[in-house]
């Protein structure tokens, strides 16, 4: 499928999973296709980099479900931080480590899973889903019941996959895609490239092939979806866009020239701009 | 202050002894002067110290930064999942960054100002809940002032010792070691756990951490200047 066919089975108001963390292999591609959609009123759920910026720059978002939104080699995420000091979109904060917890309990489906993270923080005081639960043993424990983040939808972007759904991560980490895609009632997988199923085992070792077509609903074939992220092995972060797009944020007017030369323009003339200008 | 130590310099010592004693743990600092601190612990007085390369793998490498890949020697594939094993094990002591920091070790990176529409957006909570009731953590501020170092913090990310207190057993894994700054090192070795000046840095002044500090300022007997040791 497309990224716009993805956008298709997205809906007003969903809670939509968003897979890499910070500025790292980002399915930027299937952002992009939002932007351009009539898309509106979206919960985003992310380890959260210039996903979350862009998708709260356009307007797309009404709540950001994250520990933090940072583009790494940027710590702070202008973007994002413009429409949370503007009261545009509701922060619910999650410590990073719970974050996980709660998508595992989607995954597995149970209600909560405990953990000691986030007791004593203002998280209780900024996070009004948060529960505590006391330990049914002996010990009596008090701890955080980490509710399940369930998800209407992810997305997520690898770097090899094949027709079936099957997907292959060959950088230093397969973040939590895995858990992000098994969170989600509606699962979309992009790749760089798609390969025979066979050909997985010349790109790397069986360690790497961490996500089963049991986990995807739809693939799309995106060469360098991840852009403007990094995608290793396939290509680094491209840190002279990046520094453009959040320069893009001191001004509407900025804003607007970035949209134009960026945004307002589908994936193949995206890509084809960027090799041209890079 | 021996000849040719820089300020940055009496940082980094400092930031290698908040991991003595710390044995075969994750050492996490996080920063330049951090790095180069923790790296200097292992390579001298904490040889069984694990370090990050800050990305996805466990180092043996001392060099801090601009390790070419094909020189790094890597002694555990660490994803961020990995790392979540560390910080609930409780084998980890890091050493987070502060925009805030009060006088019982709460720290605050998240947001200044009124969560909902805050002043000025920061980092979010990453890991410091998580991090402080399960773990060692310390702090890193590279520019000390009343502002940083204050009497109450915008947003508890990080627990300090009034709300460990408060949750009792819970809270048994908890500990904030030390606060560096670039001016002076603060412990908590009081009977309250309320943050103490442990040391100066070579030529400053008791005065001007007062200065620089809002609330009151609590000092060690033994206060000292400290030169480089390590």
């Amino acid at each position: 499928m497309t990224e716009d066919d993805v956008v298709a089975e997205l809906a007003d108001g969903m809670t939509v999973g968003i897979g890499g963390w910070g500025s790292r292999r980002k399915p930027m591609s299937m952002v992009r296709a939002i932007l351009r959609s009539p898309l509106k009123d979206l919960t985003v759920v992310s380890y959260g980099g210039p996903d979350v910026g862009l998708l709260c720059a356009a307007g797309k978002v009404s709540r950001v479900v994250s520990a933090f939104v940072s583009l790494d080699s940027i710590p702070l995420e202008p973007h994002f931080r413009a429409a949370r000091q503007q009261g545009r979109v509701v922060d619910e904060p999650w410590d990073e480590g719970m974050f996980l917890l709660g998508l595992q309990a989607a995954a597995w489906r149970v209600p909560f899973l405990p953990c000691r993270a986030g007791l004593g923080s203002d998280l209780f005081r900024d996070n009004s889903r948060l529960r505590t639960v006391r330990s049914p043993y002996d010990d009596g424990e008090e701890l955080v019941a980490v509710p399940a983040l369930v998800l209407d939808a992810a997305l997520v972007h690898l770097n090899r996959g094949d027709a079936r759904g099957n997907g292959q991560f060959l950088g230093p980490d397969l973040y939590f895609d895995d858990l992000f895609l098994s969170a989600a009632g509606k699962r979309f997988l992009s790749v760089e490239r798609v390969v025979e199923t066979a050909d997985f085992a010349k790109e790397g070792s069986m360690h790497t092939q961490r996500v089963s077509r049991m986990m995807v609903d739809g693939l799309v074939e995106a060469p360098g979806g991840a852009h403007f992220t990094s995608c290793d092995p396939d290509y680094g972060r491209d840190e002279a866009f990046q520094r453009d797009y959040a320069a893009s944020a001191k001004s509407p007017e900025a804003w607007a020239v970035f949209e134009e030369a960026w945004l307002d323009l589908d994936e193949a003339d995206y890509q084809a701009r960027r090799q041209a200008s890079s | 202050m021996s000849e040719g130590a820089r300020r940055a310099d009496v940082c980094a010592v400092a930031v290698a002894e908040c991991f003595r004693g710390d044995g075969e743990i994750l050492a996490n600092p996080i920063g330049t002067i951090p790095m180069v601190g923790g790296r200097l612990a292992r390579a001298s007085f904490e040889p069984d110290l694990c370090m990050t390369d800050g990305e996805a793998t466990l180092v043996a490498n001392h060099e801090a930064f601009d390790l070419a890949p094909a020189t790094k020697v890597v002694e555990y594939w660490n994803p961020y999942r990995s790392m979540f094993d560390w910080v609930w094990s409780g084998r980890r002591h890091i050493m987070m960054g502060a925009t805030q920091v009060d006088r019982y070790g709460n720290q605050n990176i998240a947001a200044i100002g009124d969560w909902a529409r805050p002043k000025a957006m920061l980092l979010g909570y990453r890991g410091a809940p998580g991090n402080t009731v399960n773990d060692t953590t310390s702090y890193w501020v590279p520019n000390h002032s009343p502002q940083v170092v204050c009497a109450a913090v915008d947003t508890v990310c990080g627990i300090g010792y009034d709300r460990a207190g408060a949750l009792g057993e819970s809270a048994r894994f908890h500990e904030i070691r030390r606060v560096v700054t670039n001016l002076c090192v603060f412990d908590f070795e009081t009977p309250d756990h309320r943050m103490r000046l442990r040391s100066v840095h070579p030529g400053v002044s008791v005065e001007e951490v007062r200065d620089k500090t809002e609330p009151e300022l609590a000092v060690a007997d033994s206060l000292h200047e400290v030169a480089p040791q390590v």
